[in-house]
């Protein structure tokens, strides 16, 4: 009876951060200098995979995100190449350090946030991070990444290892749909377009893009053809891709489990400001606070299901005949 | 503060009573109630943290129980007793205090972590009236609490400010940032207890990052220093009391408890520090060892 073990919530395989755990075990032979910092949720982050497999490459800071973050600009600067862990809000609470000490002095360091937006569920708004992809893309030389499904996030994971420089990436609390197969590639600052449509184009990353091909088959029996592009880099934003969107389908609503304020609708509007401009619906949460409950439930509740993204897209729709 | 009982209670027949020994009976009943409570709203919610919500169940029921100069009809007083709970995961056994003494409905704080309801997983000072700041990320709450604690000095209140902290969350450099600003501040009327369980999310605390010699660091950071078994309800009492009376410093108890206390299985075992989904006979079995008969059981997990 109670003596057993207790169900740990949310630690299904499929999600983004136990992909994300498993990846960096696996990735951790090819790169030697690879260390793993810890401030105590490593069972919530998914890299208790790697604590298991590499104890000895495996850092733990403690309930202490400030330290862990300006000392991963320190490992970087010794020649280590290092991944800092933990949810998402806690990243917020170390950006000045990851503003100074890994993106200004230019350090070779990654941070790997887990449990951001809403998908966070019932913990409730205090651990539910709205705001990570805005305030991090506002970091000069910060490269941020949210990948959409488990394959994804496993390729993401190798590609920023690869890559030189810092980056913020996002994974996810809650199973994931699976939405590629094995062949999927993944490369920074590319979007891909997973669902061909003339009628308006529907830019997602994250947990959002599952609900924007939802969202597309259901306007589908419509006879409405909406083009889902997956932006899983939100900086640098593919404006080539972007730009050749706006001008083929005249309109594009975006859709993030964020604030609709300075994440990837920003990057989006901002980019097209630029070179294509057209009517842009914006899909998130609408710049307050969310609460607990269940994700599904929250993100009916916000705004942010399927539901939303059918009703954005006929409003961008409607603007674009309008114009 | 003066020391306050909140209520005079009826003597059970075969105790000697004396109103100090009546008050503590009150309390053990108030804390077994924040058990249950704490238990049942879990299981409802199907997660949430178990072991830390327990193990401060005696703290919380002794505070609000007899020292917090605070009442439901008070919560709005701006000389009211502040109580801060910031290690807010803990925040099923704040709403079961709370409902205990009447400043929430009992009932409705089963709907913790539901859609739609203001018992969210972290308190929330905008959506419940004794929630004095929201919390959920570990330090904060202690800091807002030194801030109560200065603001109301400049206001020549004679509130006093309790924060409580988990033993993992000492590991924020806040906490000692915190610390130091409310000794340099002289805030006498600043009382800090650490829910010393020794168990943070993923392991012990001294495997996790080594908290010791604790009390020799409060009292190098200048704060008057008590430790003692924070599940002796009469020690707590005692020890508040004294920190009540103490001047020019702020005081700090450290208060050894059990992560899990009162259900047999969670008592220390790690597993049960974090988020958990609790089965139907987990909450059953545990209810039961906390002294709930079959239609308490019923009702606590089926009852609307
Ligand atoms: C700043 C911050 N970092 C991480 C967490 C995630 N977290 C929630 S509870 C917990 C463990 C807390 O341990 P402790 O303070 O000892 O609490 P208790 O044992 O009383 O439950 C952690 C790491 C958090 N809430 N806030
Ligand atoms: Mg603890």
């Amino acid at each position: 009876m109670g003596s057993e073990a207790p169900a740990l919530i949310g630690t299904s395989g499929d999600s983004l951060r136990e992909s994300f755990g498993k990846a960096l075990s696996e990735l951790a032979r090819e790169f030697p200098n690879l260390v793993v910092l810890d401030a105590d949720i490593a069972g919530g982050t998914g890299v208790h995979h790697f604590r298991k497999s590499h104890p000895e490459r495996f850092l733990q800071f403690g309930i202490a995100e400030q330290n862990m973050m300006a000392a991963a600009g320190g490992l970087a600067a010794v020649g280590m190449l290092p991944v800092v862990t933990t949810f998402a809000v806690f990243c917020l609470r170390a950006i000045e350090q990851a503003r100074l000490s890994l993106a200004y002095s230019r350090r070779n360091a990654k941070i790997v946030a887990s449990h951001p937006g809403l998908d966070v569920g019932p913990d409730g708004a205090s651990a539910q991070a709205l705001e990570d992809l805005a305030a991090f893309r506002a970091i000069p030389g910060m490269t941020v990444i949210s990948p959409a499904d488990p394959i994804e996030t496993a390729l993401a994971t190798r590609a920023i290892l690869e890559f030189d420089g810092p980056v913020y990436m996002r994974t996810g609390r809650s199973p994931a749909k699976r939405l590629f197969g094995a062949d999927h590639r993944f490369e920074i600052g590319k979007g891909q377009v997973l669902r061909q449509g003339t009628d308006v184009t529907v830019v997602a990353c994250g947990v959002e893009v599952a609900r924007a091909l939802e969202a597309a088959e259901q306007l589908a029996s419509q006879d409405v053809a909406v083009r889902v592009v997956n932006m899983p880099t939100i900086k640098p934003i593919d404006t080539v891709l972007l730009a050749r969107c706006a001008e083929e389908t005249g309109c594009v609503v975006t859709a993030e489990d964020h604030n609709i304020n300075g994440g990837l609708g920003g990057a989006v509007a901002e980019a097209l400001a630029a070179t294509r401009p057209c009517p842009i619906e914006f899909v998130g949460v609408r710049d307050v606070f969310g609460a607990s409950g269940e994700p599904e439930e929250l993100a009916v509740l916000f705004g942010i299901g399927s539901g939303g993204i059918v009703e954005a897209a006929k409003k961008a729709i409607a603007r674009k005949r309008a114009a | 503060m003066a020391f306050t009982p909140k209520a005079v209670i009826a003597a059970p027949a075969q105790q000697k009573p004396t109103p100090a020994r009546d008050l503590e009976v009150e309390i053990e009943r108030a804390a077994r109630f924040v058990r249950r409570h704490t238990i049942a709203a879990i299981y409802r919610a199907g997660s949430g943290h178990p072991g830390g919500a327990l193990s401060c169940a005696d703290i919380l029921a002794a505070l609000f129980g007899a020292e917090l100069n605070l009442w439901p009809n008070t919560v709005a007083d701006p000389d009211r007793d502040r109580f801060v709970l910031s290690k807010g995961h803990a925040a099923p056994a704040l709403y079961a205090i709370g409902a205990h003494h009447g400043y929430c409905d009992a009932t409705a704080a089963l709907a913790l972590r539901k859609i739609g309801s203001p018992f969210h997983g972290h308190p929330h000072v905008r959506d419940l009236p004794f929630v004095e700041t929201s919390t959920g990320s570990l330090g904060q709450g202690f800091s807002v609490a030194l801030g109560m604690a200065m603001g109301l000095k400049l206001r020549n209140s004679c509130a006093r400010v309790y924060a409580l902290l988990g033993d993992g969350e000492l590991q924020e450099g806040e906490v000692w940032e915190a610390a130091m600003c409310a000794a340099h501040h002289k805030l006498d009327n600043f009382c800090a207890i650490i829910d010393y369980n020794k168990l943070q999310s993923d392991a012990r605390n001294d495997a996790i990052m080594r908290l010791e010699p604790l009390s020799a660091k409060w009292r190098a950071f200048d704060w008057a220093v008590a430790e003692i078994d924070g599940h002796d309800i009469a020690a707590l009492l005692r020890t508040f009391r004294r920190a009540g009376a103490t001047r020019e410093r702020p005081s700090v108890i450290i208060a050894n408890t059990i992560k899990g206390k009162g259900v047999a299985y969670m008592e220390n075992m790690p597993a049960w520090h974090g988020s958990v989904k609790l089965t139907r006979a987990q909450a059953e079995e545990a209810l039961e060892g906390l002294g709930a008969n079959r239609k308490e059981i019923r009702e606590y997990l089926d009852g609307v």
